[in-house]
């Protein structure tokens, strides 16, 4: 009989029975939905309350363009937004900054002010919509900037609810935003949680993601070691700041993917859940059981999918739908199928949306909560992969810890080389992935490439820049600068920053501005190239 | 045979840099890891500096044309256009051509086998030397 492996690298067994629960105890290991350890998830009647929250990632060209997509989307079901933001927003580069040439609108929305922000959100109301921001280095000036577009729009800062990613370790180790040092890096994540927990008290102001991270390369158990890894690392910043464990642990919520094997998804976030709940109240002693949930949207990731007849991947994420479902998401983001080629069309994010929708309404999935548990195989693979996620937090401890592994380079190379092993298993078919290693068509991939591709129009970048000039022409620009001198002033004593990046977001002060008046103080960050 | 696997632009996607910069290790290629985020002047530096025989371009971001343009100028400005450049990344079916006329040696859109890209390297190097 042939050999099986995890993703995580265990054996596979043909067949599992009560012997394989042995040293698992009811009670202490898995107990009951919305109760410690909340393996079996983080509520009690789970979807039959509430349905998890559907938020496609969406963003390109204008903010018009993307506000119009925005509606698109709302009007067809989808309830939350996920906003996708170019790479020169996220870098903290003005859409006219020469560095930025060519990458304009390109792979989200461009953001230059606060102008940007509020035709992005025009006619959507902010008190009534939750929307996720994905931006990092910039999480401070761009939440600020949101915050700032709700107060314009009367909705007070109690009722608004946004998740801005703020997760500046992971894209050290995968996805590569960073701007700063590492240290500064972590005060202006720390800046925002400690500021939200005073100003934005429902907002999420960090997103731990392992989900870029095993689209880097990483294994299951790593994607959750990581993802664990790091948030306990933001909640020693924070408790180092001398906030108290249970002002901020509520808040924080994840972001983790759900492709591959199904059960061993579902085990990896109930034993995630397991790890995370314990972490929290024993090591961590917070005594709010919110400190202790593991809160997650779990997603696809385009790696799941693949090139070769695409039609192929919307039966993936129908599986991928099934695995987040069953694995007892709080939100839920799938790929689409035409990812491989091109910027998400409105036919393929409707697909999408409505794979969720299918998942949720007709396939039975969001019946009864953590219908899985009490499976002799899926409880033991939630033991391995506990088991595995163990291993791994003690292989980042050898590497000096998260933050010193990601400073010294330690972890990226060892994503880059699981990244490798993957793909070698994949060229070897022992990874098999159907019209790419096995049931190969005869049709060459050429003759795939049907898709309707995003084609990227350079006028939107024109209009861009000419809106931009318009800002800096018409703003104060004495207000402006007084508010960048305060902010490089703070930046240099120990001052919580978001004081200052609010005064000159509201100023109209342009990202590429507020990002330099820090770099000019903070430096930027030298990558340590280790593959 | 020396190798310089470059990241130009702002796309911080370095998978596949990693995995072919691994996979050109392993036959025996020396290679040369830019890092993220290198502009298209300090990729040929490198690449004249390095004195390698092919550089990889790896772009994600949908600003490959642009940039392998920007290479390819740079490295005929500084005589050194006996570099191959070759590309990959997300490049749509419609510019593939256009690449290759620019001089791009070859591309390698979404889903092109790792042994593949492998070959192509070879091939590229040997090309190079019939110049």
């Amino acid at each position: 009989m042939k050999e099986l492996r995890a993703h995580a690298g265990f054996p596979i067994e043909p067949a599992y029975g009560p012997e394989d629960l042995a040293g698992v105890d009811f009670e202490r290991d898995i107990g009951r939905p919305g109760e410690y350890p909340y393996t079996r998830g983080i509520h009690k009647h789970m979807y039959r309350e509430r349905l998890w929250t559907m938020r496609q990632y969406v963003g390109f060209g204008t903010p018009a363009e993307t506000n119009a997509r925005f509606k698109y989307l709302m009007a067809h079901g989808q309830d939350a937004l996920n906003v996708a933001f170019d790479l020169p927003t996220q870098l903290g580069l003005d859409s006219d900054d020469p560095k930025a040439e060519g990458e304009v609108g390109r792979v989200g929305m461009a953001v230059d002010t606060l102008a940007d922000m509020e035709a992005a959100f025009a006619g959507i109301p902010l008190d009534r919509v939750s929307v996720s921001l994905t931006i990092n280095g910039m999480a401070a000036p761009i939440t600020a900037m949101y915050y700032a577009v709700a107060a314009k729009q009367g909705a007070a800062a109690e009722r608004v609810v946004t998740t801005p990613q703020n997760d500046i370790l992971k894209e050290f180790i995968a996805r590569g935003t960073w701007i700063y040092p590492v240290d500064p890096s972590l005060r202006l994540v720390g800046d925002l949680i400690e500021f939200s927990s005073r100003h934005y008290p429902r907002s999420n102001p960090v997103s731990v993601c392992g989900y870029h991270i095993r689209e880097a390369g990483c294994t299951t158990a790593q994607e959750m070691a990581y993802g664990l890894a790091i948030a306990a690392a933001y909640v020693e910043l924070m408790l180092a700041r001398g906030m108290a464990v249970d002002d901020f642990a509520p808040r924080i919520s994840f972001n983790f993917t759900a492709w591959g094997k199904i059960f061993e998804e579902v085990a990896k976030f109930r034993a995630g859940r397991r790890l995370y709940a314990r972490m929290l109240r024993e090591r961590f002693r917070a005594s709010n059981p919110r400190s202790w949930m593991f809160r997650s949207l779990i997603g696809g990731g385009g790696s799941a999918f693949a090139v070769q007849e695409p039609e192929n991947n919307i039966v993936r994420g129908a599986y991928i739908a099934l695995a987040a479902a069953l694995a007892g998401a709080q939100t839920m983001a799938l790929p689409t199928y035409d990812e491989a080629y091109t910027i998400p069309s409105p036919k393929a994010q409707l697909i999408a949306l409505r794979t969720m929708q299918i998942c949720a309404e007709e396939s039975g999935a969001a019946d009864t909560v953590d219908p899985l548990a009490g499976s002799y195989y899926v409880e033991a693979l939630t033991s391995a992969m506990e088991n595995r996620i163990l291993e791994e937090l003690a292989h980042v401890e050898r590497m000096g810890g998260i933050v010193e592994a990601v400073r010294s380079g330690a972890i990226q190379a060892e994503v880059a080389r699981q990244a490798y092993l993957f793909e070698q298993r994949m060229v070897s078919g022992e990874i098999p992935k159907v019209a790419v290693n096995c049931h190969v068509g005869d049709q060459p991939v050429e003759a795939d490439r049907d898709v309707e591709l995003y084609s990227f129009d350079p006028r939107a970048t024109e209009a861009q820049v000419a809106k931009l000039a318009r800002i800096r022409r018409d703003r104060d620009d004495g207000a402006v600068a007084t508010a960048l001198g305060r902010l490089a002033d703070e930046a240099r004593g120990r001052g919580n920053l978001m004081y200052p990046i609010t005064e000159a977001v509201k100023a109209y002060a342009t990202l590429g501005e507020i990002a330099r008046a820090m770099k000019n103080v903070f430096g930027e960050h030298r990558e340590a190239v280790k593959f | 045979m020396r190798v310089l696997i470059a990241k130009p632009g702002l796309d911080g996607h370095d998978r596949g840099a990693k995995v072919v910069a691994h996979a050109l290790r392993d036959a025996g290629v020396e290679v040369v890891y830019s890092g993220l985020k290198r502009t298209p002047e300090e990729i040929v530096q490198e690449a004249i500096q390095e004195d390698v025989d092919v550089v990889g371009l790896s772009v994600l971001s949908g600003a490959h044309m642009l940039l392998a343009r920007r290479v390819l100028d740079g490295l005929r400005a500084h005589g050194a256009d006996d570099i191959a450049v070759v590309v990959g990344g997300t490049i749509p079916p419609r510019d593939v051509e256009a690449l290759k006329q620019l001089g791009v040696r070859h591309v390698f859109p979404m889903g092109t086998p790792l042994p593949e890209i492998v070959k192509a390297f070879r091939q590229a190097e040997r090309q190079g030397d019939t110049r």
